[in-house]
């Protein structure tokens, strides 16, 4: 294995360069995964079927916690990869394991929220308009969810093994996945609940 | 006994119970032979662990023929039970459940794993490289197609097929009009098949962008390397459109939701647009690759370099980008309203220009050119004012207020059959005849295999000629049965024979793998058809790590150029060659997908629970896994090298 140690530990082989890449493609199938539920979303946001609507559901305490929970999750993760190149094993475990935590926040929330749209009477079978919400929250929340069981076996690798190119490749791969999911909620925080609630 | 009844086929007839005695017997008799040859091993170390991208291209290969004979078969009970008016030999339950199985298993698993077969073998040999970019990913693909073809065929004797058409579209697919699980196997099947594909996107488009021989720019790739390049770049964008519709239509039939009912708000057009926005690319996703065969092998049979390289790039491109902006032509008649249907009809037909552009570079290479008539070169001739034909009536179709006439008659069948079998079959079986010698190390009997083209050629155009006319006159696609005083009896006729051409021709390709796997010489050299591109500058057949050195380029037709002018392409000594090692993880992981698919096909929680957790194993040991790979070592290379050609480099 040849290691090139002018690029970060991440890029420095041929095999974590083009895992790079490839995660980016990835990223791009995603995007057009949730545009097509995003789409959906859309088109059926207003066929509610006699069951409740958008604006009578959505409340902003708990929006707003998720939002906040996440978006530094985000911060935290990035500060990790940061620690990471300056070669803090420590740090970047801390770090990563905060990201994690507040993810399982998120979660947490998330299943509040719909456990409370239960008792609102909006089940997914309820009508188009919840099978839809149910299919895009519940996507992006098991995106997040599959994300800390592989955060989880990195954070192990890690400890394990300390930074060598593969770690620190999957450690730099987590994060553009954790960012990505991020993306994700911002455009469901705008085009989900913002626009739902106006 | 109540467990069992659920798995009973709803509309059981002697040849069903046939059909389960033979896949039994069948299978019985593999099994018995593998143990009785003592092959177990073999068979698990040299293919059910390999992540040899070769020998994957071979897997991909025989499951598409095997696929292509079941669909084919389906294709020839359609034909005879048409072939005369008020014939009896089919009910219209099963009429419904063969030209929906016909379909699915054209399209998803023949048609697609064809040109996966010929990209995973062509693709790296072409751009120079040892292996693709994710050769673990790519077994997984591979078996991921595989567990997903053989779940849906088993949809056959247990449990039912599908019987909504291979478009699916709800409410017809739904619960209330579809009670029978299935459409089900549909559902799953295609996700987890697609998911294969997806994966298998993802890895080309690294193979091709990061992997290349030095030397080769994206303008000097092989024509074929580009379609590759274009097409999994289509497949990337295109399949999780499919994976969501998929996802919700299993939600619509296994948890009551709502997306496309027709009660609560459920919207059944969604699902149309929803397949469609997917289905128009997956056209081109398997028409590209066509493209790229049919330009190398146009090109090597006429001597020439290809005409208007440049403007084929650009025409591919152009082609993919229309890909996305078509998709409502295919439901013209279901009220948009005449201003969409417009929009959509001129893009539509704007899809005609840079196709045009292509058949006139065609034309323009074999211009002048010293032509040679192989089985290849007669399967791109051939192609060309078949394909021509298919593509102009596409135009009249596009026409959306001509459309009304023709929407969904025998004409729009003769249409996309005339356009697929040539601008794709008639294109993989060129292709495989072209690169047969480089996968086995032996050629294909020309002879048996004109025979087989003319068969096959005039098949096609006496099995669709005739739908035209039938169309035109009124008769509606997927009518199991039809009155004598219809007059579509002639037409129907001519098209069973037709029918029964292609199936001889398909017999001959059988028997000439047969015969010239006994007969033919060993003794062909590494380039048998004088060609022009990097996978002919290696050995045949290919050694497992490809090129002993790797090559450096700097031109269009890199080998052609060593050939006549001179140029050197292995420019270094042979140093050790690292290769990765063979895993058993991807086919396990995906026994544990098909136990998965069989349990939501038949909502067994149990079983999908438990393979679910499996899965995850099997993800997690993987996470956990270290394997840098192994190294082939120069001297073991040098002797490998000298034993196959003589030189040593």
């Amino acid at each position: 294995m040849n290691i090139d140690h002018s690029k970060p530990l991440e890029y420095s082989t041929e095999t974590n360069d083009m895992n790079i890449v490839g995660f980016w493609v990835f990223i791009g199938a995603e995007i057009a995964l949730f545009a097509t539920l995003f789409g959906a979303y859309f088109i059926l946001e207003g066929r509610t079927g006699g069951g409740p609507s958008a604006g009578h559901l959505f409340v902003i305490s708990t929006l707003m916690i998720q939002t906040f929970v996440l978006l530094t999750s985000s911060f935290t993760i990035g500060l990790a990869v940061n620690a990471m190149r300056l070669g803090r094993k420590g740090a970047t475990i801390g770090l990563f394991l905060i990201t994690l935590i507040l993810g399982l926040g998120f979660v947490g929330v998330e299943i509040y929220e719909f456990y409370e749209y239960v008792h609102e009477g909006l089940n997914l079978q309820t009508s188009a308009f919840s099978a839809a919400l149910f299919t895009l929250l519940g996507t992006h929340g098991a995106h997040v969810s599959f994300g800390l069981f592989w955060g989880v076996a990195i954070i192990i690798q890690l400890v394990k093994r300390g930074f060598t190119p593969a770690t620190a490749n999957k450690t730099f791969i987590f994060s553009l996945y954790w960012h990505f999911l991020d993306v994700v909620w911002i455009f469901i925080f705008s085009f989900v609940y913002l626009k739902g609630m106006m | 006994m109540e467990f069992f009844e659920q798995f009973a086929v709803p509309n059981p007839t002697p040849t069903i119970y046939l059909s389960m005695v033979a896949i039994g017997l069948t299978l019985i008799a593999v099994l018995a032979g593998i143990s009785y040859f003592k092959k177990w091993g073999y068979l698990w170390r040299e293919w059910l662990t390999t992540v040899d991208h070769k020998r994957i291209g071979i897997m991909y290969l025989i499951s598409a023929l095997l696929m292509l004979f079941r669909g084919g078969v389906d294709a020839l009970m359609m034909r005879a039970q048409t072939s005369r008016a008020g014939n009896e030999l089919l009910s219209s339950a099963e009429y419904n459940e063969i030209f929906t199985t016909h379909g699915v298993v054209m399209i998803f698993f023949m048609a697609m794993a064809f040109i996966t077969a010929l990209m995973n073998f062509v693709v790296p040999l072409q751009i120079g490289a040892r292996d693709v970019a994710y050769p673990r990913l790519n077994a997984l693909s591979f078996w991921l197609y595989f567990m997903g073809a053989m779940l849906f065929n088993l949809s056959f004797v247990i449990g039912g097929s599908p019987s909504s058409g291979w478009t699916s579209y709800f409410p017809l697919a739904g619960n209330e009009l579809s009670p029978h699980i299935g459409t089900n196997y549909y559902m799953i099947a295609l996700q987890i098949a697609g998911l294969g594909t997806l994966i298998t996107g993802i890895n080309f488009i690294v193979t091709i962008f990061k992997m290349r021989a030095p030397g080769m720019k994206l303008m000097k790739m092989p024509l074929f390397t580009w379609t590759a390049l274009i097409t999994n770049l289509l497949i990337t964008f295109a399949f999780p459109v499919l994976t969501v519709a998929l996802a919700m239509g299993t939600m619509d039939r296994l948890f009551g939701t709502h997306f496309f009912t027709m009660d609560n708000g459920g919207m059944a057009m969604l699902w149309a647009n929803f397949f469609w926005v997917w289905g128009h690319p997956e056209v081109y996703i398997l028409v590209l690759p066509a493209f790229g065969i049919y330009s190398e092998v146009i090109s090597t049979f006429s001597g020439r370099n290809l005409y208007g390289y440049t403007s084929m790039v650009v025409s591919i491109v152009v082609i993919s980008t229309l890909a996305f902006l078509v998709w409502v032509h295919h439901f013209f008649t279901m009220g948009q309203g005449a201003f969409v249907n417009s929009i959509f009809s001129i893009t539509t037909m704007a899809i005609a220009i840079p196709t045009g552009v292509k058949i006139f570079n065609w034309l323009f290479t074999m211009w002048r050119g010293k032509i040679r008539l192989t089985v290849p070169m007669l399967y791109s001739v051939g192609f060309i004012p078949i394909f021509t034909i298919g593509g102009v009536t596409g135009v009249m179709l596009g026409i959306a207020s001509a459309d009304y006439q023709y929407h969904n008659t025998m004409f729009l069948v003769a249409h996309f059959h005339l356009v697929i079998i040539p601008g794709v079959v008639f294109a993989m079986l060129a292709g495989m005849t072209y690169w047969w010698p480089k996968m086995f190390g032996f050629m294909l009997n020309e002879k048996i295999g004109k025979w087989a083209f003319w068969n096959i050629a005039i098949g096609t155009c006496l099995a669709f000629f005739p739908m035209f006319i039938a169309g035109l006159d009124g008769q509606a696609r997927r009518m199991y049965t039809y009155s004598e005083e219809a007059g579509f009896g002639i037409w129907n006729l001519l098209s069973f024979f037709g029918g029964l051409g292609l199936a001889m021709g398909f017999i001959l390709i059988v028997f000439n793998v047969y015969y010239s796997a006994r007969y033919a010489t060993r003794d062909i050299g590494d380039d048998p058809w004088d060609a022009r591109t990097l996978e002919w500058a290696t050995r045949t057949p290919v050694p497992e790590y490809n090129f002993a050195v790797q090559p450096v380029v700097d031109s269009r037709e890199p080998y052609w150029d060593a050939k006549h002018e001179g140029k050197t392409l292995f420019k270094d000594k042979i140093s050790d060659i690292h290769m990765p090692n063979n895993s058993g993880m991807p086919f396990i992981m995906c026994v544990f997908f098909f136990i998965f698919g069989f349990g939501l096909v038949f909502s067994l929680w149990s079983l999908v629970i438990v393979s679910s957790v499996g899965i995850a194993v099997c993800l997690f040991l993987r996470s956990f896994e270290q394997d840098d790979g192994r190294h082939i070592h120069a001297e073991d290379v040098q002797e490998t090298e000298r034993k196959m050609g003589g030189d040593d480099r």
